[in-house]
C-alpha cells in the first residue's frame, strides 16, 4: 500500500480460540500496583 | 456499533496512526488517509472525492479510499466487536497470585501513603510463618492446572520481617515439587533495610523486584520522609544503585509517585536513567481528592502534556539506549495478551487476593483495611463468594464507560480500586485515570512507530 503503512496486523479476535489459559502475568503485579495495564503484557502461551 | 468505538486515530509525535480497536491491528498512515477517514462510511466514494480533490487530486483521493477499503475487507479496519459473550470468566475460581504483606508496619513516613504508614488502618502486625505458609499452600492448593504462581512480599515494608520472607521462599520451593508449580516471587520495598545480604537474597530468588523512590532528591524527600521527618533519598539511592548493578540481566522496576507537586515527572523519570535505572515506573498518586498534592481535573490538562513530552524524549533516548524502559511507555503489539485476559482485567478478587498479616483475603492490596471488602481467610478459604462474584463481573463488557472506549482492550477496565475509591462502584470508570492512560497508550503506540524503521 502507498498511504498506509500497517505496523500490527495482530487480530484479538483470533485469540479466542485459545485464549484464557490464565499463565500470563498478574498485571498489577510487576510494577504498578496502583493502576491497570494489560495491554503492555506478554502472553504465555505461544 | 459507532465508528469512534471501532477505531482511533491520532497524531503524534509526527505520526497519524489509526487502531482498529477489536482486532488491535495498528496503521501509520498519511494525512490524506487520515482526513478522509472522518468520512469513510459517511458518504459516498464520490462525495469524499468532491470534498478532497482540490487539495490532493482526485486520483490521489481515489486510491486512498481503496487502500481504506481493501483493509476494511480484510477486517483489519472498522471491524466488528468481538462476541465473547460466552465466555465464562474464571469459572472454578482459580487462584494464581497473590500479594503478601509480611509486614503492616512500615520505617518511613510517606505523605500519600495509601497503607497509611503501612498499617493499613489497623494495628502495625508482622505475619507470622504460620500465616505465610497457610497463603503458599492455599495458592498450591487452589491454583488447579496453572503452573506459574505469582507471589509478591509487600508490606508496609517488606524489608522488616525479612527472616520470614526467606523462610516461605524456602517454604515455596518445597511446595514446587509436591504440586508441580513454579512460583515467581517479587518483593516490593523502600529499601531503607537493604544490605549485602538481602540484595544477594533477593537478586538470587525473586523474579522482579519494585524499588520505591521519586525520582530527583527534592521531589522524594518532599514526600518520602524518614520516621524522625528527614528525607530519605540520600539513604536509599546507593542501596538501590547497588542493588541494580548487582542484579545482573534480572527485572526490576524502580517505582515512583507523582503527585499535583510533581506533573513534571519526566524530569524524575530522567533523573532515575541519569542515575544509571533503566527500568522506571511512575505513576499517578492514589488519594482522596481533598488532598493538597491529589490530582484532580485541573492538573489534568498539564500530565497529559507532561506524557507527550515525555515520550518525544523517550523515542530519542531508546533510539542509542534499547534497555531503557517506561512501565507505561510498553506495548507490545504483536504478542500481548489475549482478547479474554484483556476483557476481564487484572482478576483481583479471584485470580489475585491479598493476604493480611492475619490471614485474611482482600480483593487486592488496594482494598486491605476496608473491612467490606473481606473476602475470606487462608484457613477457610473465601467465605464471601457475592464480592468475589462482583469482581469478576466487572469486566469492559459491563461497566458502560468502558464498552464503548476505544482503549478498552489495552486497559482492560482499568483498576477496580480506582472505580471504588471514586465512585463507590466496581463498573464505574475513574475518569481522571482512564484520560491518563489513554495518553499513555497513544504515547506507547507512538513511540513504537517511531521506532519501527
Amino acid at each position: 500500500m502507498k498511504y498506509i503503512k500497517t505496523i500490527s496486523s495482530s487480530n484479538l479476535k483470533k485469540t479466542i480460540a485459545k485464549g484464557g489459559c490464565g499463565e500470563c502475568q498478574t498485571s498489577c503485579q510487576s510494577a504498578c500496583k496502583t493502576s491497570c495495564t494489560v495491554g503492555n503484557q506478554k502472553c504465555e502461551n505461544k | 456499533m459507532s465508528k469512534a468505538s471501532k477505531m482511533h486515530k491520532f497524531f503524534l509525535n509526527n505520526k497519524y496512526i489509526v487502531l482498529d480497536v477489536n482486532t488491535g491491528a495498528v496503521h501509520v498512515v498519511d494525512k490524506i488517509v487520515y482526513e478522509i477517514l472522518d468520512f469513510y462510511g459517511e458518504k459516498s466514494k464520490d462525495e469524499i472525492i468532491e470534498i478532497f480533490k482540490s487539495v490532493y487530486g482526485a486520483k490521489a483521493v481515489e486510491d486512498v479510499y481503496e487502500e481504506i477499503e481493501e483493509l476494511v475487507k480484510e477486517g483489519l479496519l472498522l471491524s466488528d466487536d468481538v462476541d465473547i459473550s460466552n465466555f465464562k470468566y474464571n469459572e472454578s475460581n482459580i487462584v494464581k497470585a497473590m500479594c503478601l504483606h509480611v509486614a503492616h508496619d512500615c520505617n518511613l513516613k510517606c505523605n500519600y501513603c495509601f497503607a497509611s504508614q503501612g498499617n493499613f488502618k489497623g494495628e502495625r502486625s508482622m505475619m507470622s510463618l504460620e500465616v505465610g505458609k497457610k497463603a503458599l499452600e492455599y495458592l498450591a492448593k487452589n491454583s488447579g492446572s496453572r503452573r506459574n504462581l505469582e507471589v509478591d512480599f509487600f508490606g508496609g515494608e517488606p524489608l522488616m520481617n525479612f527472616e520470614l520472607v526467606k523462610d516461605l521462599v524456602d517454604y515455596g520451593r518445597s511446595l514446587e515439587k509436591e504440586y508441580n508449580k513454579n512460583f515467581r516471587f517479587t518483593i516490593t520495598t523502600n529499601g531503607i533495610l537493604l544490605d549485602d545480604d538481602k540484595i544477594d537474597f533477593i537478586n538470587e530468588n525473586m523474579d522482579n523486584v519494585v524499588l520505591s523512590l521519586d525520582g530527583r532528591k527534592d521531589v522524594n524527600d518532599n514526600m518520602r520522609k524518614t520516621i524522625s521527618g528527614e528525607g530519605s533519598y540520600d539513604i536509599i539511592l546507593p542501596k538501590f544503585k547497588k542493588m541494580v548493578e548487582k542484579r545482573g540481566d534480572k527485572d526490576y522496576y524502580i517505582r515512583g509517585t507523582f503527585t499535583s507537586n510533581n506533573t513534571d515527572f519526566s524530569k524524575d523519570a530522567l533523573d532515575f536513567y541519569n542515575n544509571g535505572f533503566k527500568k522506571i515506573s511512575i505513576e499517578p498518586v492514589v488519594t482522596p481528592e481533598e488532598m493538597d498534592y491529589a490530582l484532580r481535573e485541573e492538573h489534568l490538562e498539564s500530565v497529559l502534556k507532561e506524557y507527550e513530552e515525555f515520550s518525544k524524549e523517550y523515542i530519542n533516548i531508546k533510539r542509542n539506549d534499547k534497555d531503557f524502559y517506561f512501565f507505561h511507555f510498553m506495548i507490545d503489539l504483536n504478542q500481548g495478551p489475549c482478547i479474554i485476559k484483556r476483557a476481564v482485567g487484572c482478576g483481583a478478587g479471584s485470580e489475585y487476593m491479598a493476604v493480611t498479616p492475619e490471614g485474611d483475603l482482600y480483593p487486592c492490596h488496594q482494598f486491605v483495611g476496608e473491612e467490606d471488602f473481606k473476602i475470606g481467610d487462608v484457613f477457610e478459604g473465601v467465605k464471601n463468594t457475592d464480592l468475589r462474584d462482583k469482581f469478576k463481573n466487572a469486566n469492559v463488557y459491563s461497566k458502560e464507560e468502558c464498552r464503548k472506549c476505544w482503549a478498552r482492550f489495552y486497559c482492560s477496565g482499568g483498576c477496580h480500586a480506582n472505580s471504588y475509591h471514586a465512585h463507590n462502584d466496581l463498573k464505574k470508570s475513574y475518569s481522571l485515570g482512564c484520560e491518563m492512560e489513554k495518553k499513555r497508550i497513544e504515547c506507547a503506540i507512538s513511540i513504537l512507530a517511531n521506532l519501527d524503521n
